[in-house]
């Protein structure tokens, strides 16, 4: 046997060292559908709670709709399980190319490309389209997997202060002489909910010739007044040379992801991109399933009007209650806590309570910037939101942080 | 040896902290363990280094340990510079 006493203590002890530093991720089962109320195994052979879920990024409240549903089982009745293949020998059905085509016009783009999923969209987009003589510009918070395709594409790359655009200029300056430039956002930061300020970043590539890509996995369908995404919200559709986005989380849930912007850039990923190349197509009911999604969004503002007011309507109540919340305006609602124990003990409290929230820290973090990351849906009800705000008031009372800042908090609990 | 901690120092206050950061960098605080550094954004600092003082560093040298003080950074420029 090759997997010896010794290879597994390696292992073993691996996971100790994570479990020891605090990162270890447990089991929790959901056993219902995705939706704003779940049924929980949690911890792992417990009998199953009902609890409302803060934490999915199901934010259009998609993932179990019935008109979804439907189309995702006439996909299956249609057009089969899966297609037992790469996109490029058998794999690309007549529902793919309509997805393509339905997600370019939604979007404002010229063409796009599905992938198996975002992080694979991610990984293969940059070395599609650029070479050692290009550079790459990226915002330092971007999400693991565009530095995951970052660092597996031969291009040069910099990195900017979050959302600092004197220092992107500074960046753009020094890199001058590299062939092209790509500068690299996400639209909405998954962590901190704040908004890459895109206008200001189209002006500055435009001025020192450089290309931007935008990954907007935590925008497309909601953000921008008819839910286009970050680039509708400051206005620039047409300044946007890349978009990367997932039907894995606003978009109905299920999974699959695309890269879509310039016809020339997306024609290259179709030739080279090797999680393209090199994976199976999305199955057809994931295909049929999105393809409802982008036209229930296309005909109606409905759901992100409800998911915007949903934000609001629970942000001024978590203020009223004296939390301290990162301010801003998506869906996205970081309540920061400092102080990695408080924030974990606190959303097991909060689970106690019937509401299902994670507590966030270093590393997905920064160091002494501990929160809990509540996430909201259209498919929340103003009870639903009253309740977690009640669990909030209650808890934060438990722990005596209502009405405290920053500072005050570090104060009593340290960082 | 001091008025290289000082260019560096000097480098990294501007290149990773924020005008209204509260955090402070001596030649000894900790720079990636304490998140002020990641092992994504080091490659700002390598590329200065390398250019600053006419070096190449391997993959194998720029480690986070390596990385992690401004001091430790100046030793492993001296070895280069012998």
């Amino acid at each position: 046997m090759a997997f010896s006493d010794s290879t597994r203590g390696l292992f073993t002890d691996e996971i100790e060292k994570i479990k020891e530093d605090g990162l270890f991720k447990e089991k929790r089962f959901i056993c219902s559908e995705q939706d704003a109320e779940i049924e929980v195994e949690y911890p792992e052979g417990a009998p199953h709670a009902k609890v409302l879920n803060f934490c999915a990024n199901n934010y259009l409240g998609l993932s179990s709709h019935p008109d979804v549903i439907k189309a995702a089982h006439e996909g299956l009745d249609t057009r089969g399980y899966g297609m037992s293949s790469v996109r490029f020998i058998c794999g690309t059905q007549d529902i793919h190319r309509e997805l393509q085509d339905k997600v370019s016009v939604f979007l404002g783009m010229e063409d796009t490309l599905l992938f198996p999923s975002c992080m694979d969209a991610n990984s293969g987009v940059f070395e599609a389209i650029l070479g050692q003589e290009d550079v790459i510009i990226a915002d330092r918070l971007i999400h693991a997997s565009l530095v995951d395709g970052i660092r597996l594409c031969s291009a040069e790359y910099d990195t900017f202060k979050h959302m600092n655009m004197k220092h992107l200029k500074k960046k753009l300056e020094l890199h001058q002489d590299k062939r092209t430039r790509l500068v690299v956002t996400d639209g909405v930061f998954s962590m901190d909910g704040d908004l890459a300020p895109l206008d200001e970043m189209v002006d500055l590539c435009n001025q020192y010739d450089a290309m931007l890509l935008v990954d907007d996995s935590h925008a497309s369908g909601f953000i921008g007044k008819t839910g286009r995404g970050t680039h509708e919200h400051f206005g620039v559709i047409d300044g946007i040379d890349i978009i990367t986005t997932t039907f894995g989380k606003g978009l109905g849930g299920a999974s699959g992801g695309c890269v879509s912007g310039r016809s020339e850039l997306i024609e290259l990923c179709r030739q080279k991109a090797r999680p393209y190349l090199f994976s199976n197509s999305l199955a057809p009911p994931i295909v049929n399933g999105s393809i409802k999604v982008i036209d229930l969004i296309s005909s109606s503002t409905e759901r992100r009007d409800k998911l915007e007011w949903n934000t609001k309507y629970f942000r001024d109540k978590m203020e009223q209650a004296g939390l301290d919340m990162r301010p801003g305006e998506t869906p996205i609602v970081p309540v920061m806590l400092y102080n990695a124990k408080l924030a974990n003990d606190m959303a097991r409290d909060m689970y106690a309570e019937g509401i299902y929230v994670i507590g966030f820290c270093f590393p997905v973090v920064p160091a002494g910037k501990a929160r809990i990351r509540v996430q909201l849906s259209a498919a929340h009800e103003k009870e639903h939101l009253d309740k977690c705000v009640g669990a909030f008031r209650k808890i934060g009372k438990k722990y005596g942080i209502l009405g405290l800042g920053k500072n005050e908090i570090i104060e009593k609990y340290g960082r | 040896m001091d008025e290289m901690k000082k260019t560096v120092l000097e480098y990294i206050a501007d290149e990773y902290l924020d005008e209204d950061d509260e955090d402070e960098v001596s030649y000894d605080s900790p720079l990636i363990s304490s998140g002020i550094v990641d092992s994504f954004s080091m490659v700002s600092l390598k590329r200065f280094l390398e250019t600053k003082y006419s070096i190449k560093l391997s993959d194998e040298e720029a480690t986070p340990e390596a990385f992690d003080t401004v001091n430790s950074i100046c030793t492993l420029v001296n070895k280069h510079l012998g």
